[in-house]
């Protein structure tokens, strides 16, 4: 099977400050890596590596492919279009209305007719519960719906790639349970392949042990069997280091001090 | 102290290096596909449609203050019915530009620094990045074609009532024949003057507009950097306007006269 997302030895540092150094790691299509770790473990900067918003000191980034290191930002536009992404606090354009900016990419860049695009607006806003939320501005939008709206955002122009920046921190319990079914509504029935970096276990553990089913018209999120929570794959970053590599029960039967500390 | 030195001759080369860059991205920008079309036009409404306000005013009390302040000195010689082609020529030459530029500095150059800062400190511009979109061709095109256009056009309508402000004191406080004022401006007109304002705010308004995005899209430090770039982009083009103004002027002297 072709790889999705490939980092081959990737390095990188901020003058003195080494963010990632000789970080590997595979991900094959419809699969979800969740990528763990403290704050400021160079988490965040391997999705920015993965769109090529930053380039590496070293090593190779290779999407779809296409290694995304070496180009441009002209050739960059056509790896973007596979790939969407959820950032920190939503990032949703302020000056636009919740249709706008998740409309955003089909009317501003894919030149989808407006009927075609609005459609699809209303399509993935009612994928995420938000429907009634259209003619909304940013600001008007709790923490958790702006999360959700960033979601249909990302998943608007159907990319097979989703990278999840955070998509629960700051959001309470029930709020963020939403943002996770979220996650894996789209993991297991449009079948995109998903990297999520979060500190939050809870989360990650959730998204890797539930799946979601379609019976009839209706979306069941039900606990996963045993092979299936365990296809979801965990790194572990620690000062830029990848320090684990393995599934959610691997995870759990760590015998890392650092790992252990981070579970407990 | 050297270190110092040449920390801050560092960054001082790296922003001039990045200044140059984004004038070259932009110019590619303005100059090949794809265009956003609906952003001029936005821009076109809030830089020229929104500044009006702020021109019509300075441009009026300016020109009815240099035709108090002139009226006096004037008077000493008796020329007083001169006090029309002072305010015309002074408005064409020097005042106009310079002091819409300063408007235009204080009003666009830090609104486009803060929204672009509050948009690069928000993840904003790397969103529009992710979607596929270059920030520069989105963001900083129309800005800086909407200041370009819009520039010259505040610079004439400020002319043009800082004139009006001066006939208003001529007739009325200074008791000159409105005849013989609109005849010293026309007589104050010369075609060559008539260019050095024209072409002035074209370079005014591409300065003023190119640092406040320059400045906002190096913004960073959460909302304190927005401040802080807002403060630096107003300071640097308000300093801008009146350096360029001089070059300019100097060019122009060489060239028309």
């Amino acid at each position: 099977m072709d790889v999705s997302i490939s980092l081959q030895h990737v390095s990188l540092a901020f003058d003195d400050k080494v963010v990632l150094k000789d970080v590997s790691f595979e991900l094959l299509p419809g699969h979800t890596k969740v990528i763990l770790g403290g704050s400021g473990s160079g988490k965040s900067t391997i999705l920015k590596l993965i769109l090529g918003l930053l380039k590496p000191d070293g090593g190779a980034v290779v999407v779809n492919g296409k290694r995304v290191d070496t180009m441009s930002e002209q050739e960059l536009m056509a790896v973007r279009s596979d790939i969407g992404m959820v950032f920190q606090e939503g990032a949703l354009f302020d000056s636009l209305t919740v249709e706008e900016n998740v409309g955003y990419k089909l009317l501003e860049e894919l030149g989808v007719p407006e009927e075609d695009a609005y459609k699809r607006v209303a399509e993935v806003l009612g994928f995420v519960g938000l429907e009634e939320f259209v003619d909304r501005m940013p600001s008007e939008l709790s923490g958790g719906q702006r999360r959700r709206v960033a979601i249909a955002r990302a998943m608007a122009a159907k990319p097979d790639i989703l990278l999840y920046d955070e998509a629960t921190t700051g959001l309470d319990p029930i709020t963020a349970m939403t943002v996770d079914e979220e996650m894996i509504k789209l993991r297991d029935l449009e079948g995109v392949t998903s990297i999520i970096v979060t500190h939050q276990l809870r989360d990650a553990f959730f998204v890797a042990t539930h799946e979601a089913m379609r019976h009839n018209s209706r979306i069941q999120i039900s606990q996963a069997d045993a092979q299936k929570a365990d296809e979801a794959e965990f790194i572990m970053l620690k000062d830029g280091v990848l320090c684990f590599e393995g599934n959610a029960s691997e995870l759990r039967a760590s015998s890392d001090p650092y790992i252990r500390q981070f579970l407990s | 102290m050297f270190d110092l030195l040449e920390r801050w001759l560092k960054k001082a080369i790296l922003e001039v290096q990045e200044y140059v860059r984004l004038q070259v991205a932009t110019i590619r920008g303005a100059t090949s596909p794809p265009f956003y079309y609906r952003d001029i036009i936005m821009q076109l409404d809030a830089i020229g449609v929104g500044s009006l306000t702020v021109v019509l005013l300075t441009g009026f009390f300016t020109g009815a203050v240099l035709a108090l302040q002139s009226g006096i000195t004037l008077d000493q010689f008796g020329a007083r019915p001169f006090v029309g082609r002072l305010v015309s020529a002074s408005m064409l030459k020097e005042l106009g530009p310079v002091l819409t530029g300063l408007m235009l500095a204080g009003r666009i150059g830090s609104g486009i620094a803060a929204e672009l800062g509050s948009m690069v400190v928000t993840d904003q511009i790397n969103a529009l990045r992710a979607l596929g979109t270059d920030p520069v061709r989105k963001l900083v095109v129309p800005r800086v074609l909407a200041g370009f256009i819009m520039a010259p056009i505040l610079t004439i309508i400020a002319d043009t009532v800082g004139i009006l402000g001066g006939w208003m004191i001529a007739v009325f406080q200074l008791r000159v024949a409105s005849s013989v004022y609109w005849t010293s401006v026309i007589d104050g007109l010369y075609p060559n003057d008539a260019w050095m304002g024209l072409i002035k705010p074209f370079c005014l308004g591409y300065v003023i507009v190119t640092i406040g995005c320059h400045v906002g899209l190096r913004t960073y430090g959460g909302t304190q950097g927005v401040g802080r770039a807002t403060t630096q982009a107003v300071v640097a083009a308000s300093v801008a306007v009146i350096a360029v103004d001089f070059f300019v002027t100097r060019l122009l002297i060489t060239l028309l006269y």
